[in-house]
This record gives C-alpha cells, sequence and structure tokens, in this order.
C-alpha cells in the first residue's frame, strides 16, 4: 500500500524550490505551494544574508561573535548597576547611574542599528546591464577561459582611480566601492566586515558604527572610571584591595574586562576619528590607496580637505536610501524560476496579450513590466505590479539570474571559512588578545586574516591597521 | 493612439546610460547622447532629462546647514529618528520617480522608449528601453531577445 502512495505522487505536481538555485537561501520555506502570496525580493536575495521580520532587519550570514559583544556589554552594564552604582550613590552622586544608563542605552542601540542595517549593499546587475556590459569590452577569448581582470579608468577631481569589474555583480564596481567575501555582496564605501557587530561597515551604517565605538570607549572609560573610585572608597582606611573585591566581586569582573577593553576601543576610536577626518576607509588606508606609496603625486580625491568638513559629511551627512528594497514584491514571472510551475505558464499568455493590446501608450509602459526573455507573465503579477505601481515602477528584470551567483558562490565560501575560525578561535584565548583580534579583524576582514593576530597582540593595541598587510579587496 | 487597432510592442533594445564620476561619488548620470537614440529622440530632450535627474541626486546629496541640523538631531537621538522621519533624500527621490513617470508618459512612451528610475537599478544606471511597433497581432510572447539583438 505504501509504494502505491508513492507512485500516485506526481513529481511534476510538487512545486518545490529548485534545488539548482543554491544560491536561493533564506525564508522560501513556505513556499512549497504555487506562489500564491507574491514573494518579496529579500526572499530571493542571491547574497550570503538574512533576513528577519518579513526583511526590515538584515544581517550577514554569519553573525560572528555578534551575540558576544551584546553579552559582554550586558553583562558588564549589569554588574555594573548591581554592584557599584548603590555604593557609588550613598557616597557621591545620583548622577552616576544616570549617565552611566543613557550611554549604555546609546551603546546598545547604535549597536543594533549597526547590525542590523543594511550597509550600503548594491544590487547585482540585470542581465541586460551584465550583457551591455560586455559588449563594451573586448572578450577574445573563450567562454571557457576567465579573462584576466577588466579595469576601468575614470577621472576623479584630476585624480585617476581605476574601477574594478566584479565577477559575482557582473558589474565595474563605482570608486570606493568593494566586494565583501563573506556577505557575497558589493558595498558602497566599503570599510571593514566587523565580525563584533556581525555585519558589514559600509556608506549606509558607518556613523552608526562610528556612534557605537565612540560610545562604548565613553562608556567602558566610565565605568573602569567608576568601579576604581568605588573600589577605592572601600579600600579606604587601611582596608586593603582584597577586603574591597571580597564585598563587591561583581567589580572584579568588571575591573578585567573594562581594563582590558578600553585600550583597544579607545585605539579603534581614535583610529577611525583620523579615518573621518580625512574622509579615508579602513579598506582604503590599509591599502594605501591615497597615501603616495607609489611615488606619484596622489591624495585622496574624496577628500574636502578641511577636516571639519570631512567629519560632518561622513556623520552628519544625508542618509542615502537602501538600494537593494527588501521588501517590495517580486514580479510573479521572475518567482517563477521552479520547475513545478512551467505548466501554468502556457495558460496565460493570451491575457497578457490582450492586456497589451488594448491600450496606447500605458499599453507601452504595462508591456514593459514583462520581461522579454520570459515569454509569458501572470496576471497575478500584472495585478500587483500595478498595485505596486506608484513606488516601484515596471521593474524589468530586476532580479538576477541565480546561476550568475552560483559559479562565483564557491569561490567565496571557499574564502570565507577561513574567516570564522579566527574569531572563534581567539574566544579561548585571553581576553586582552581577544580584542586584539578585534583591531585586525576589524581593520580588514575581506581577506583571509592571518591567524598570527591573536599573537601579534600588544603590537596590534592602538594602531589594529598597522599590524595588516593583506589586501582586501577582492 | 486608438485602441481598436490591435498594436503590440515589443522590447527592442536597452540603453545604459552610466554614472559619471568625474565628480567624485555623488550621484551623477553622463549626459553623453547615446548613438542608439538618435532616431528615436531629439538630442536636447534627452540632455534636459538627464540635467534634470542630476540635479535632484545634487539636491538630495547637498551638505548644508540643514542637512547638518538633521545629521545632529538624529545622533543626538541615536538615530531614532530615522525609523520615524522620513529623510530628505527619500523625499527627492519620490520626486524623482514623479518626474520619471511624468517624462515617460509626456515624451518617451510617444516615441517608444520608456525610462527606468536608477534606485531599481541601484543608482547605477539610467536604462532607457527601446521600443518596436509591432504592426497587428500576432506578435506572441517571442519577440526578440535583447542579448540577440545587437545587431540594432
Amino acid at each position: 500500500m505504501k509504494t502505491c502512495e508513492y507512485q500516485q505522487i506526481d513529481p511534476q505536481a510538487l512545486p518545490t524550490p529548485t534545488p539548482t538555485l543554491p544560491a536561493h537561501h533564506g525564508n522560501d520555506s513556505d513556499k512549497r505551494e504555487e506562489p500564491k502570496r507574491p514573494k518579496k525580493k529579500w526572499e530571493v536575495f542571491p547574497g550570503k544574508n538574512r533576513f528577519y521580520c518579513d526583511g526590515r532587519i538584515i544581517v550577514a550570514r554569519q553573525s560572528g561573535v555578534l551575540p558576544l559583544t551584546l553579552g559582554l556589554i550586558l553583562v558588564t552594564s549589569g554588574l555594573f548597576f548591581i554592584f557599584d552604582c548603590p555604593f557609588l550613590v550613598k557616597h557621591l552622586t545620583s548622577c552616576i547611574p544616570v549617565i552611566g544608563g543613557g550611554l549604555f542605552v546609546f551603546v546598545v542601540i547604535t549597536l543594533l542599528q549597526t547590525s542590523f542595517t543594511d550597509p550600503g549593499i548594491l544590487p547585482r546587475a540585470t542581465p541586460d546591464e551584465a550583457a551591455d556590459i560586455e559588449k563594451q569590452i573586448d572578450n577574445t577569448g573563450n567562454t571557457s577561459y576567465r579573462p584576466p581582470p577588466r579595469t576601468k579608468e575614470v577621472l576623479i577631481n584630476q585624480q585617476v582611480v581605476k574601477l574594478k569589474y566584479c565577477f559575482t555583480c557582473k558589474m565595474f564596481r563605482p570608486p570606493r566601492t568593494s566586494h565583501c567575501s563573506l556577505c557575497d555582496n558589493c558595498v558602497e564605501r566599503f570599510d571593514h566586515h566587523c565580525p563584533w557587530v556581525g555585519n558589514c561597515v559600509g556608506k549606509r551604517n558607518y556613523r552608526f558604527f562610528y556612534t557605537f565605538i565612540v560610545s562604548l570607549s565613553f562608556l567602558t572609560a566610565f565605568i573602569f572610571g567608576c568601579v576604581t573610585t568605588h573600589l577605592a572608597l572601600r579600600a579606604q582606611g587601611g582596608k586593603g584591595l582584597v577586603f574591597a573585591l571580597q564585598e563587591s566581586p561583581g567589580s572584579a569582573v568588571e575591573l578585567v574586562i573594562c581594563f582590558f577593553s578600553v585600550w583597544s576601543i579607545l585605539g579603534l576610536s581614535g583610529f577611525h576619528t583620523y579615518l573621518v577626518a580625512s574622509n579615508l576607509t579602513t579598506n582604503e588606508d590599509i591599502k594605501g590607496s591615497w597615501s603616495g606609496k607609489s611615488g606619484e603625486g596622489v591624495t585622496n580625491p574624496y577628500s574636502h580637505k578641511n577636516i571639519f568638513i570631512n567629519c560632518c559629511t561622513m556623520l552628519c551627512g544625508p542618509m542615502p536610501p537602501s538600494l537593494i528594497d527588501r521588501r517590495g514584491f517580486l514580479p510573479a514571472d521572475e518567482s517563477v524560476q521552479t520547475a513545478g510551475t512551467d505548466i501554468e505558464l502556457p495558460t496565460l499568455t493570451n491575457k497578457s496579450e490582450i492586456n497589451v493590446c488594448t491600450q496606447g501608450t500605458k499599453g507601452l509602459l504595462e508591456s514593459a513590466t514583462r520581461p522579454p526573455l520570459l515569454s509569458t507573465s501572470c496576471p497575478q503579477g500584472k495585478t500587483q505590479t500595478a498595485h505596486t505601481c506608484p513606488d516601484n515602477s515596471p521593474t524589468v528584470n530586476s532580479d538576477p539570474s541565480p546561476e550568475l551567483s552560483t559559479s562565483c558562490g564557491a569561490r567565496h565560501t571557499a574564502s570565507s571559512r577561513g574567516h570564522t575560525s579566527p574569531p572563534r578561535h581567539s574566544k579561548s584565548r585571553s581576553k586582552k588578545s581577544k580584542r586584539a583580534a578585534l583591531h585586525i579583524s576589524n581593520t580588514a576582514y575581506d581577506a583571509p586574516v592571518s591567524p598570527t593576530s591573536p599573537d601579534a597582540g600588544p603590537k596590534s593595541k592602538a594602531r589594529g591597521h598597522e599590524g595588516a598587510s593583506f589586501s582586501p579587496l577582492h | 493612439m486608438s485602441t481598436d487597432t490591435e498594436h503590440s510592442a515589443s522590447l527592442a533594445n536597452k540603453v545604459f546610460i552610466q554614472r559619471d564620476y568625474s565628480e567624485g561619488t555623488t550621484c551623477k548620470f553622463q549626459t553623453k547622447f547615446p548613438s542608439e537614440l538618435e532616431s528615436r529622440i531629439e538630442r536636447t530632450l534627452f540632455e534636459d532629462t538627464v540635467k534634470t535627474l542630476n540635479n535632484y541626486y545634487a539636491e538630495a546629496e547637498k551638505i548644508g546647514g540643514q542637512s547638518y541640523l538633521e545629521g545632529c538631531l538624529a545622533c543626538a537621538t541615536a538615530y531614532l529618528i530615522f525609523l520615524c522621519m522620513e529623510t530628505r533624500y527619500e523625499k527627492v527621490l519620490k520626486k524623482i520617480a514623479k518626474y520619471i513617470q511624468e517624462q515617460n508618459e509626456k515624451i518617451y512612451a510617444p516615441r517608444g522608449l520608456l525610462i527606468t528610475d536608477p534606485i531599481e537599478r541601484g543608482m547605477r544606471v539610467i536604462e532607457i528601453s527601446i521600443y518596436e511597433d509591432r504592426g497587428s497581432s500576432g506578435s506572441s510572447s517571442g519577440s526578440s531577445s535583447v542579448s540577440g539583438s545587437t545587431a540594432r
């Protein structure tokens, strides 16, 4: 009887997500049915990101040590409020928990914003666009041989800048854009991939990141100062430090954490303040793009030559929008890429033709909603496009075909293996070297990080960028 | 165009107007007139459209007193106001979308062209689709695939 049941199931009727699209990870487990519910773009996003809250929250595939970061902050602050505040309020002033509380809230909010915001991901080129770019590049090699890296030179403020071609995203990267192999995305104004926040730091979330590390420096220094004062007050009268620590064991933990963190975090804040003031990214600083290493008179073409203006531009400039439109709807014909749904497509051809034929100009505008390469479309897609028209003007081939990303996906996953080990490896070491790893991994994380970074602890304390000598650019 | 004749349009080609990076990373598109459009639209109309779009983007990205104020206020509130308030950039993007729709309706669609809002293409290109009138019926699906239309 059981075998009969199996035979009754027609494999073609099963609209399973096809296994040939490994790039389509994410929450498509509830898409077993025919696409009655139109898919949102985040569900077919080709990069290695995870989405929550229906696409509102975006994080990198590997959360890195974000839970650890959050945990350390929460634990240290919790101990501070429990053990130190009561004593200090009694003996000093009640402003202390207020200031501490304010800083703590600020730190957590900016941390979460850094982690959950789209850093400035560039959507991949549509097939048409990619084909157009290919046409413009002379490609005399045969298809199986990968041509040498393509570059394009542009003049920016009288400075020659080379734009590289991204094989994964099929486009020439805009200036200051870099491809993060961990997230498998091109990110605008790519700074670095920070495992401590579990996300890339780029154009859109740099200000959150900077505010986070600055406020964290203040918080750490503040807690360190308060704990020291607390223990000093307790140890007064010849009672000794040991006695004080016994009375307030939580303070001992805080002292250790803060002592080892404050140097690294202060150093990182100082480094990024320098970057902000000179309008540089960590990426550019490490590669020495504008430091004149090549011997010519290269200067940073993006700098406004004025520290104040540079700072204001980075931190107070207008907030650019997210380009990936996570929560927009996919045109239904693009989400229909599974084998099972091929059956229903031919029946819908007539409807789409009729729609085109009835109107003149409007018909032209509507016909643009159907990509020419796919011969049919669902009326569902049409009505839905009409509804979203005010927000989303007709999108044609807005979704890159998945097979473009799979060929390079292997490359990226291979290189990403090396990334996860340093942070996890460092967990078992002392906190000091953990913070040192913060520098190396923070300053340039787009390439296999040298596992010697934890050992380079003392050197990398405040100037992590000097210690890194690898090229982060993909 | 009369609605009684069955007239369908099919996509013949797409032209991509690339970004102009000569002034840095601010959003600006090249105003060079592509050769594929020579027979379809007047040069001045095209250049006007691109220049207006460039002006809109410059307005969105302008750094001045107002944007500094917005930025400082946002920083003071731990950037939480971004969750409630629409940023100036987004307001300008809406204006741009309206402008493009207007241009399409008045100027481009009657000439068989269609501009796609650059925000849909990651602000990398202005995509202009070129449509061919196909005369009556029959022209189902199939049409010309873009990659094969290099001869155009």
